[in-house]
């Protein structure tokens, strides 16, 4: 069958699964919506957890910023794994023991203060909107580029899908369709990697196959790699010849790396979405469990990863390096061993205009080495240049040679554009994989922005109906209980997850020029705010409520402005807090975060005594009945 | 279940935490990050040790830490009685 016929049949089979399973398990009460009724098995939990974790950004993204910066991507894979522990061990068994539905509602109880339940509640919406925001984005990319439509439309239908189960459907809905989403998502990304394993080193694991010898011989430019190297020695020495920095070597210094990854690990451990997901175990036990499960199925994926992006990369010097233009695109070109080495995908994502070639020396020939081929992301001028590339009219880089003197010094100059992103969606192509396989990585691609959207939209409506209508607006001073019915309330919830979907696909039709930066921000703020706030509701019974507010806004406050004032508003370089990047001063923010709420709490009164209990009661399992409301 | 025993497990509780604490952070931010050019030295099987903990064995090792930490703490609660 064609390519494009495939692509319509996968990703349309997909998504009628989606909403038969949103039909099968629509919500009917508060607690079906906002926790999937508290009985979720450990091991679907954990899956769910996974599809929810595993964004756009993992599955399109992520492969490609491991490849194009090696060793220091390990930053990534700890930071998005390494919170699973925390989780596990700090966070998800007392929460649920806790058994309420949402994380404002621990803050609120827990520091007996509408003030603070309503900061967390800000914290909450300001996170996931920030997040879901490239959420629709992705969507409208995975649409354009596979199903031929353009963004915005794309975007319009991801929205129509997203609401048919998270409206209806609520915490169960989404619980259960992100299960059938993990499940395509995860063979999505390995069946591809298991025949690029195969292709690049015979193995059929792709984490053993990254250690194993290349099983062919090629020429990066400059030396002739053998038969039989190891992959990453074969990758050290190519791009080294190239002018990269050592594949397997730090290139930004630990101390970066290291801010980062915690970073990441303590922005995932606080992140709402995630946590709530520990809400709908059926026990402490389970809780424990699922976290464990949510872990192995993320690694399934993360550790194939760092795989895809090792043998991407080797395939891409092979493929390219001094292959003629002419020749390639149009599937005439030979490997080193009398294979075809067909480039006809060049062309196509030429189009997207993730790839592009400037023959800057004139040769005919494309070269890839360290440097730019021109400045910024190619803009097309529409017509095409002597060997049919598409030609661009960005400036040229920093470089003053002229194109006889470069094919005189015989030094390799970088001709290419590539878009990162690339790796993942280009990579079957690349491979010369069957056409169901790139039909199979579209439906995981939307798979993994859907149920990630799905779940901050849950976290977003749940938030605003249960949290600060129910238990701010609507809250009863005498009893202290919200005055809305249960009716009343689940009809607010799924009012609120209509608005919030308006509001995300606004922001991916229109979106902020930031959104990649603006990731760093919804890690940042949950590692600075809620992880130390939860964190010493739990292991430190003094912290009274003046402490933790005091804590909570020093911590958002910190890192806030130093996001704004060097991503947004140009701070220099050379003015960083001991050289931290604003990826990583969410790390900061929490020290700050535990400090002035210590300090805070015990120059102010202990906490009352029913609170004292409360604590107590969380640490214990015993005694742990379903998440319940009141 | 009285106030004696659930003092004795939470502590119990924290001790293994920490315990298995160490064992997350020696994994991915020692041998993965601070330590990562010196493990590099040594290699097994086309990989570099420092490299392959940053990029594989880090998260094995976070998988095993929960689920032993599961198991652990399941056995703490039988022995204070406090489990569900």
């Amino acid at each position: 069958m064609e390519l494009q016929s495939l692509i319509y049949l996968f990703v349309g089979l997909s998504f009628a699964l989606y909403i038969s399973i949103a039909i099968w398990a629509r919500a009917g009460s508060t607690k079906e919506f906002y926790v999937a009724g508290g009985g979720v098995h450990p091991i679907l939990n954990g899956m769910a957890t996974g599809a929810d974790w595993m964004s756009a950004a993992s599955f399109i993204s992520l492969a490609g910023i491991v490849s194009f910066i090696g060793n220091d991507g390990g930053a990534y894979l700890m930071g998005w794994t390494g919170g699973y522990v925390l989780l596990a061990m700090l966070l998800a068994p007392y929460l649920r023991k806790f058994g309420k539905f949402t994380v404002p509602d621990f803050i609120g109880d827990r520091y007996y203060s509408s003030v603070a339940r309503t900061v967390a509640v800000i914290c909450v919406v300001f996170i996931s909107f920030t997040y879901v925001a490239g959420q629709m984005r992705g969507v409208g990319i995975v649409f354009s580029r596979f199903l031929q439509v353009d963004i915005n439309t794309g975007v319009i239908i991801g929205m129509a899908i997203v609401f048919v189960y998270a409206v209806l459907g609520g915490m169960k809905g989404i619980t259960y369709t992100q299960v059938a989403q993990y499940v395509v998502m995860i063979f999505a990304f390995t069946v591809p990697a298991i025949f690029l394993s195969l292709q690049v080193t015979d193995t059929f694991v792709p984490q053993i196959g990254f250690g194993s010898k290349i099983a062919f011989q090629f020429d990066d430019g400059v030396k002739m790699i053998d038969q039989g190297t190891y992959l990453l020695h074969a990758l050290d020495q190519s791009i080294t010849d190239l002018g990269f920095g050592a594949y397997t070597v730090s290139a930004t210094g630990s101390f970066n790396v290291f801010m980062l990854t915690a970073a990441l690990m303590l922005g995932t451990a606080g992140l709402p979405h995630v946590i709530v997901r520990f809400f709908t175990t059926p026990t402490v036990k389970g809780a424990r469990i699922s976290a464990g499960w949510a872990l192995v199925c993320i690694a399934i994926m993360y550790t194939t990863i760092p795989a895809v992006a090792g043998f991407a990369r080797i395939n891409m010097i092979k493929n390219l390096q001094n292959v003629d233009y002419k020749e390639f695109v149009s599937g005439e070109s030979k490997h080193l061993d009398g294979t075809m080495n067909n480039g006809t995908w060049f062309k196509t994502w030429e189009s997207s205009g993730l790839l592009a070639w400037n023959d800057r020396n004139g040769d005919g020939k494309i070269q890839y080495a360290k440097g730019d081929a021109f400045v910024g992301k190619p803009k097309f001028t529409g017509e095409f240049g002597p060997s049919g590339q598409r030609l661009t009219s960005n400036p040229a880089s920093a470089h003053t040679q002229s194109a006889e003197e470069m094919r005189a010094s015989g030094k390799i100059v970088n001709e290419i554009y590539v878009d990162r992103d690339i790796i993942v969606l280009a990579n079957p192509e690349i491979a010369g994989l069957p056409n169901w396989v790139i039909a199979f990585i579209a439906a995981g691609g939307l798979a993994a922005a859907l149920s990630t959207a799905a779940g901050l939209l849950l976290a977003i409506s749940t938030s605003i109906s249960h949290d600060l209508l129910g238990n701010v607006i609507f809250k009863d001073p005498v009893t202290g209980r919200s005055t809305m019915s249960e009716k009343a309330e689940l009809r607010a919830a799924r009012l609120a997850a209509v608005v919030a979907i308006l509001i995300a696909g606004y922001l991916g039709i229109y979106p902020p020029g930031f959104v990649a930066q603006v990731v760093a921000f919804a890690f940042g703020l949950a590692a600075a705010s809620f992880f130390p706030a939860i964190i010493m509701g739990i292991f430190y019974k003094r912290m009274n409520k003046e402490g933790a507010i005091a804590g909570m806004l020093t911590g958002l406050i910190f890192t806030f402005s130093y996001i704004i004032y060097f991503v947004f508003l140009g701070g220099n370089k050379a003015d960083y807090l001991f050289g931290i990047a604003p990826t990583g001063i969410g790390t900061v923010g929490m020290i700050l975060h535990f400090i002035v709420a210590f300090i805070v709490s015990n120059m102010t009164p202990p906490p009352p005594a029913e609170i004292q209990d409360l604590v107590e009661r969380i640490r214990v399992p015993r005694g742990a009945g379903a998440a319940s409301a009141h | 279940m009285n106030s004696n025993a659930a003092e004795a497990y939470w502590k119990e509780n924290i001790a293994t935490i920490l315990k298995l604490l160490v064992i997350w952070f020696v994994v991915s931010y020692g041998c993965g990050i601070i330590f990562v050019d010196e493990l590099n030295a040594i290699e097994f099987a086309g990989f570099k040790l420092g490299f392959w903990f940053a990029q594989q064995g880090a998260m094995y090792t976070f998988v095993v830490l929960i689920f032993v930490y599961a198991k652990m703490m399941e056995r703490i609660e039988e022995k204070y009685d406090v489990h569900e």
